[in-house]
Protein backbone atom coordinates (compact mmCIF):
# COMPACT_ATOMS: atom_id res chain seq x y z
CA UNK A 1 0.00 0.00 0.00
CA UNK A 2 1.63 3.14 -0.87
CA UNK A 3 0.68 6.85 -2.10
CA UNK A 4 0.77 6.00 -6.12
CA UNK A 5 -1.82 7.46 -8.29
CA UNK A 6 0.12 5.43 -11.44
CA UNK A 7 -2.81 4.52 -13.66
CA UNK A 8 -5.40 6.80 -12.51
CA UNK A 9 -6.73 9.61 -13.65
CA UNK A 10 -8.34 12.92 -11.73
CA UNK A 11 -9.95 15.68 -12.79
CA UNK A 12 -9.05 19.01 -10.82
CA UNK A 13 -11.82 21.80 -11.22
CA UNK A 14 -10.74 25.15 -10.43
CA UNK A 15 -7.17 26.00 -11.13
CA UNK A 16 -7.01 30.00 -11.64
CA UNK A 17 -3.65 30.57 -11.63
CA UNK A 18 -0.16 29.38 -9.81
CA UNK A 19 -1.45 29.92 -6.20
CA UNK A 20 -4.78 28.46 -6.61
CA UNK A 21 -5.06 25.44 -3.98
CA UNK A 22 -6.60 23.76 -6.62
CA UNK A 23 -2.91 23.84 -8.11
CA UNK A 24 -1.11 22.49 -5.14
CA UNK A 25 -3.82 19.71 -5.46
CA UNK A 26 -3.18 19.20 -9.10
CA UNK A 27 0.79 19.34 -8.04
CA UNK A 28 0.96 16.47 -5.58
CA UNK A 29 -1.10 14.16 -7.65
CA UNK A 30 1.26 14.82 -10.74
CA UNK A 31 3.95 13.88 -8.30
CA UNK A 32 2.14 10.81 -7.37
CA UNK A 33 1.59 9.90 -10.87
CA UNK A 34 -1.58 10.85 -11.81
CA UNK A 35 -2.89 11.79 -15.12
CA UNK A 36 -4.95 14.63 -14.73
CA UNK A 37 -7.75 16.49 -16.37
CA UNK A 38 -8.11 20.31 -15.56
CA UNK A 39 -11.19 22.18 -16.27
CA UNK A 40 -11.95 26.11 -16.12
CA UNK A 41 -14.59 28.21 -16.39
CA UNK A 42 -14.61 31.14 -19.07
CA UNK A 43 -11.94 31.94 -21.71
CA UNK A 44 -10.51 34.24 -19.12
CA UNK A 45 -8.91 31.56 -17.39
CA UNK A 46 -8.06 29.19 -19.87
CA UNK A 47 -4.07 30.47 -21.14
CA UNK A 48 -3.24 30.23 -17.40
CA UNK A 49 -4.72 26.67 -16.66
CA UNK A 50 -3.01 26.11 -20.22
CA UNK A 51 -0.37 27.50 -19.50
CA UNK A 52 0.59 25.66 -15.90
CA UNK A 53 -0.79 22.24 -17.08
CA UNK A 54 1.77 22.11 -19.81
CA UNK A 55 4.32 23.08 -17.42
CA UNK A 56 3.88 19.60 -15.73
CA UNK A 57 6.51 17.52 -17.03
CA UNK A 58 6.35 13.74 -18.34
CA UNK A 59 2.57 13.47 -19.62
CA UNK A 60 0.33 15.67 -21.29
CA UNK A 61 -2.73 17.09 -19.09
CA UNK A 62 -6.16 17.60 -20.99
CA UNK A 63 -7.57 20.93 -20.20
CA UNK A 64 -11.60 21.21 -20.83
CA UNK A 65 -14.44 24.16 -20.34
CA UNK A 66 -16.71 23.71 -17.31
CA UNK A 67 -19.77 26.20 -16.48
CA UNK A 68 -20.88 24.57 -13.68
CA UNK A 69 -24.00 26.70 -13.04
CA UNK A 70 -25.17 25.01 -16.79
CA UNK A 71 -26.44 21.74 -16.26
CA UNK A 72 -25.65 20.99 -20.08
CA UNK A 73 -21.83 22.39 -19.86
CA UNK A 74 -21.01 19.67 -17.04
CA UNK A 75 -22.70 16.79 -18.96
CA UNK A 76 -20.82 18.16 -21.93
CA UNK A 77 -17.82 18.43 -20.16
CA UNK A 78 -17.80 15.00 -18.56
CA UNK A 79 -18.57 13.44 -21.73
CA UNK A 80 -15.43 14.63 -23.42
CA UNK A 81 -13.47 13.84 -20.55
CA UNK A 82 -15.17 10.16 -20.91
CA UNK A 83 -14.32 9.80 -24.97
CA UNK A 84 -10.65 10.44 -24.13
CA UNK A 85 -9.82 8.20 -20.71
CA UNK A 86 -12.87 6.43 -20.24
CA UNK A 87 -12.45 5.69 -16.37
CA UNK A 88 -11.59 8.07 -14.05
CA UNK A 89 -11.05 7.71 -10.31
CA UNK A 90 -11.42 11.21 -8.86
CA UNK A 91 -12.67 14.81 -8.82
CA UNK A 92 -10.89 17.69 -7.44
CA UNK A 93 -13.83 19.85 -6.61
CA UNK A 94 -12.73 23.69 -5.45
CA UNK A 95 -15.13 26.13 -7.31
CA UNK A 96 -16.68 28.86 -5.56
CA UNK A 97 -17.85 32.42 -6.03
CA UNK A 98 -20.06 34.65 -4.34
CA UNK A 99 -20.24 38.81 -5.16
CA UNK A 100 -17.07 40.63 -3.87
CA UNK A 101 -19.52 43.27 -2.34
CA UNK A 102 -20.92 40.87 -0.12
CA UNK A 103 -18.19 39.29 1.14
CA UNK A 104 -18.17 42.64 3.33
CA UNK A 105 -19.65 44.14 6.42
CA UNK A 106 -23.16 42.59 7.46
CA UNK A 107 -24.12 39.22 6.08
CA UNK A 108 -28.22 40.40 6.83
CA UNK A 109 -27.57 42.62 3.85
CA UNK A 110 -27.25 39.50 1.41
CA UNK A 111 -29.32 39.65 -1.50
CA UNK A 112 -31.95 37.18 -2.60
CA UNK A 113 -29.43 36.89 -5.80
CA UNK A 114 -26.16 36.82 -4.88
CA UNK A 115 -27.56 34.25 -1.55
CA UNK A 116 -28.54 31.96 -4.83
CA UNK A 117 -25.53 32.83 -6.98
CA UNK A 118 -22.74 31.89 -3.84
CA UNK A 119 -24.92 28.73 -3.19
CA UNK A 120 -25.10 27.90 -7.05
CA UNK A 121 -21.46 28.08 -7.80
CA UNK A 122 -20.11 27.34 -4.51
CA UNK A 123 -22.53 23.96 -3.07
CA UNK A 124 -24.89 22.98 -5.85
CA UNK A 125 -21.76 22.08 -8.28
CA UNK A 126 -20.41 19.46 -6.25
CA UNK A 127 -24.18 17.62 -6.28
CA UNK A 128 -24.21 18.27 -10.04
CA UNK A 129 -20.30 17.82 -11.06
CA UNK A 130 -21.06 14.27 -8.36
CA UNK A 131 -24.00 13.10 -10.48
CA UNK A 132 -21.85 13.40 -13.88
CA UNK A 133 -18.79 11.70 -12.39
CA UNK A 134 -19.45 8.78 -11.02
CA UNK A 135 -20.88 7.34 -14.31
CA UNK A 136 -17.10 7.43 -14.98
CA UNK A 137 -15.83 5.99 -11.81
CA UNK A 138 -16.42 2.80 -12.57
CA UNK A 139 -14.15 1.49 -10.53
CA UNK A 140 -15.02 3.20 -7.53
CA UNK A 141 -12.99 6.61 -6.56
CA UNK A 142 -12.77 9.53 -4.51
CA UNK A 143 -14.17 13.36 -4.74
CA UNK A 144 -13.01 15.96 -2.68
CA UNK A 145 -14.05 19.66 -2.17
CA UNK A 146 -12.25 22.78 -0.55
CA UNK A 147 -14.87 24.27 2.49
CA UNK A 148 -13.73 26.33 5.07
CA UNK A 149 -14.50 27.14 9.05
CA UNK A 150 -16.58 29.85 8.14
CA UNK A 151 -18.74 27.41 7.02
CA UNK A 152 -19.25 26.07 11.23
CA UNK A 153 -18.05 29.02 12.68
CA UNK A 154 -18.78 33.19 11.83
CA UNK A 155 -15.88 34.62 10.14
CA UNK A 156 -16.02 38.32 9.83
CA UNK A 157 -16.81 39.06 6.12
CA UNK A 158 -16.98 35.95 5.06
CA UNK A 159 -21.01 36.05 5.26
CA UNK A 160 -22.72 34.26 2.46
CA UNK A 161 -19.68 32.54 1.41
CA UNK A 162 -19.46 31.07 5.02
CA UNK A 163 -23.93 30.14 4.62
CA UNK A 164 -22.97 28.53 1.12
CA UNK A 165 -19.93 26.29 2.77
CA UNK A 166 -22.37 25.32 5.32
CA UNK A 167 -24.57 23.46 2.43
CA UNK A 168 -21.43 21.97 0.77
CA UNK A 169 -20.42 20.60 4.01
CA UNK A 170 -24.12 18.81 4.17
CA UNK A 171 -23.73 18.07 0.60
CA UNK A 172 -20.45 15.87 1.49
CA UNK A 173 -22.18 13.79 4.03
CA UNK A 174 -25.44 13.16 1.68
CA UNK A 175 -23.37 12.43 -1.00
CA UNK A 176 -21.17 10.34 0.66
CA UNK A 177 -24.18 8.29 2.16
CA UNK A 178 -25.47 7.78 -2.01
CA UNK A 179 -22.39 7.06 -4.04
CA UNK A 180 -21.22 4.70 -1.10
CA UNK A 181 -22.55 1.48 -2.38
CA UNK A 182 -20.60 2.54 -5.77
CA UNK A 183 -17.30 2.79 -4.19
CA UNK A 184 -17.07 6.30 -4.31
CA UNK A 185 -16.03 8.13 -1.38
CA UNK A 186 -16.78 12.19 -0.71
CA UNK A 187 -14.60 14.25 1.53
CA UNK A 188 -13.75 17.85 2.25
CA UNK A 189 -10.77 19.73 3.00
CA UNK A 190 -11.13 22.39 5.18
CA UNK A 191 -8.09 24.44 4.30
CA UNK A 192 -6.50 27.21 6.71
CA UNK A 193 -6.46 31.19 4.92
CA UNK A 194 -4.64 30.71 2.28
CA UNK A 195 -3.30 33.94 -0.35
CA UNK A 196 -5.24 32.71 -3.85
CA UNK A 197 -7.31 35.21 -6.21
CA UNK A 198 -10.95 33.93 -4.37
CA UNK A 199 -9.44 34.98 -0.94
CA UNK A 200 -8.20 37.88 -1.69
CA UNK A 201 -11.88 39.01 -2.74
CA UNK A 202 -12.79 38.75 1.00
CA UNK A 203 -12.65 41.90 2.68
CA UNK A 204 -9.27 42.59 4.45
CA UNK A 205 -8.01 39.35 4.09
CA UNK A 206 -4.15 40.10 5.06
CA UNK A 207 -5.70 40.74 8.82
CA UNK A 208 -7.27 37.20 8.74
CA UNK A 209 -3.97 35.85 7.69
CA UNK A 210 -2.32 37.55 10.36
CA UNK A 211 -4.25 36.33 12.92
CA UNK A 212 -3.78 32.43 11.68
CA UNK A 213 0.28 33.21 11.57
CA UNK A 214 0.10 34.55 15.19
CA UNK A 215 -2.12 32.42 16.90
CA UNK A 216 -2.92 28.86 15.36
CA UNK A 217 -0.75 26.01 17.41
CA UNK A 218 1.72 25.47 14.62
CA UNK A 219 1.79 29.34 14.39
CA UNK A 220 2.03 29.40 10.24
CA UNK A 221 -0.37 29.96 7.55
CA UNK A 222 -1.58 27.55 5.32
CA UNK A 223 0.09 26.42 2.30
CA UNK A 224 -1.60 25.14 -0.75
CA UNK A 225 1.00 22.19 -0.94
CA UNK A 226 -0.26 21.13 2.45
CA UNK A 227 -3.79 21.07 1.22
CA UNK A 228 -2.42 19.16 -1.79
CA UNK A 229 -0.52 16.40 0.12
CA UNK A 230 -4.08 15.97 2.16
CA UNK A 231 -5.92 16.31 -0.93
CA UNK A 232 -3.52 13.17 -1.81
CA UNK A 233 -4.17 10.79 1.14
CA UNK A 234 -7.91 11.57 0.39
CA UNK A 235 -7.30 9.65 -3.34
CA UNK A 236 -5.36 7.42 -2.34
CA UNK A 237 -6.26 4.07 -1.03
CA UNK A 238 -4.44 4.88 2.40
CA UNK A 239 -8.05 7.23 2.94
CA UNK A 240 -10.08 4.25 1.85
CA UNK A 241 -12.26 4.08 5.18
CA UNK A 242 -12.75 7.46 5.28
CA UNK A 243 -16.12 9.15 4.03
CA UNK A 244 -18.45 11.87 4.43
CA UNK A 245 -15.39 13.54 6.39
CA UNK A 246 -13.84 16.62 6.89
CA UNK A 247 -10.41 17.54 7.45
CA UNK A 248 -8.70 20.72 8.63
CA UNK A 249 -5.43 21.57 7.34
CA UNK A 250 -5.16 24.73 8.96
CA UNK A 251 -2.23 24.81 11.50
CA UNK A 252 -5.03 23.56 13.67
CA UNK A 253 -6.53 27.07 14.16
CA UNK A 254 -10.23 25.67 14.44
CA UNK A 255 -9.50 23.97 17.72
CA UNK A 256 -8.57 27.11 19.79
CA UNK A 257 -12.10 28.57 21.55
CA UNK B 1 12.65 55.44 -8.16
CA UNK B 2 14.57 53.97 -10.95
CA UNK B 3 14.39 50.70 -9.02
CA UNK B 4 11.18 50.79 -8.01
CA UNK B 5 9.91 51.53 -11.15
CA UNK B 6 12.26 49.03 -13.05
CA UNK B 7 10.66 45.81 -10.71
CA UNK B 8 6.97 47.23 -11.09
CA UNK B 9 7.66 47.24 -14.80
CA UNK B 10 8.82 43.46 -14.66
CA UNK B 11 5.89 42.54 -12.40
CA UNK B 12 3.68 44.62 -15.00
CA UNK B 13 4.79 42.99 -18.47
CA UNK B 14 4.64 39.51 -16.79
CA UNK B 15 1.71 39.77 -15.55
CA UNK B 16 -0.22 41.64 -18.18
CA UNK B 17 2.12 40.49 -21.14
CA UNK B 18 2.25 44.01 -22.69
CA UNK B 19 5.29 45.67 -23.91
CA UNK B 20 7.58 47.17 -21.65
CA UNK B 21 7.39 50.49 -23.77
CA UNK B 22 3.61 50.68 -22.58
CA UNK B 23 4.44 50.85 -19.12
CA UNK B 24 4.33 54.51 -18.49
CA UNK B 25 3.78 56.33 -15.21
CA UNK B 26 0.54 57.71 -16.29
CA UNK B 27 -1.05 54.42 -17.84
CA UNK B 28 -3.62 53.50 -16.08
CA UNK B 29 -4.04 49.52 -15.25
CA UNK B 30 -7.66 48.99 -16.47
CA UNK B 31 -7.53 52.17 -19.52
CA UNK B 32 -4.52 51.57 -20.88
CA UNK B 33 -3.07 48.14 -19.85
CA UNK B 34 -5.84 46.05 -20.74
CA UNK B 35 -6.40 44.81 -16.98
CA UNK B 36 -9.59 43.60 -15.45
CA UNK B 37 -10.58 43.27 -12.20
CA UNK B 38 -8.90 39.86 -11.35
CA UNK B 39 -5.79 41.30 -13.47
CA UNK B 40 -5.52 44.30 -10.88
CA UNK B 41 -5.73 41.52 -8.35
CA UNK B 42 -3.01 39.52 -9.58
CA UNK B 43 -0.87 42.41 -9.89
CA UNK B 44 -1.55 43.64 -6.28
CA UNK B 45 -0.55 40.34 -5.29
CA UNK B 46 2.46 40.00 -7.11
CA UNK B 47 3.39 43.03 -6.12
CA UNK B 48 3.23 42.49 -2.14
CA UNK B 49 5.35 39.20 -3.30
CA UNK B 50 8.30 41.16 -5.38
CA UNK B 51 7.91 44.26 -2.86
CA UNK B 52 7.72 41.79 0.45
CA UNK B 53 5.07 44.24 2.16
CA UNK B 54 1.02 44.12 2.62
CA UNK B 55 -0.91 46.10 0.32
CA UNK B 56 -4.07 46.99 2.19
CA UNK B 57 -7.88 46.96 0.23
CA UNK B 58 -7.98 50.56 0.51
CA UNK B 59 -4.52 50.69 -0.47
CA UNK B 60 -5.12 49.21 -3.48
CA UNK B 61 -8.56 50.39 -4.75
CA UNK B 62 -6.71 53.96 -4.69
CA UNK B 63 -3.83 52.76 -6.82
CA UNK B 64 -4.80 53.37 -10.78
CA UNK B 65 -2.03 53.94 -12.82
CA UNK B 66 1.59 52.62 -12.62
CA UNK B 67 3.04 56.23 -11.26
CA UNK B 68 0.59 55.59 -8.03
CA UNK B 69 1.94 51.84 -7.95
CA UNK B 70 5.41 53.02 -7.78
CA UNK B 71 4.76 56.30 -5.63
CA UNK B 72 3.07 54.13 -3.19
CA UNK B 73 5.58 51.27 -3.08
CA UNK B 74 7.87 53.91 -1.90
CA UNK B 75 6.37 55.28 0.15
CA UNK B 76 5.93 52.06 1.92
CA UNK B 77 9.45 50.50 1.39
Amino acid sequence: MNLSLDNKTFVVMGVANKRSIAWGIARSLHEAGAKLIFTYAGERLESSVRELAESLDSQESIVLPCDVTNDEDIAKCFASIKEKVGTIHGVAHCIAFANKEELNGDYLNTTRDGFLLAHNISSYSLTAVAKEAKELMTEGGSIVTLTYLGGERVVTNYNVMGVAKASLDASVKYLAADLGKQGIRVNSISAGPIRTLSSKGVSDFNSILKVIEGKAPLRRATTPEEVGDTALFLFSELSRGITGENIHVDSGYNILG
Amino acid sequence: MAEVLERVTKVIVDRLGVEESQVKLEASFKEDLGADSLDVVELVMELEDEFDMEISDDDAASIGTVGDAVTYIQSKL
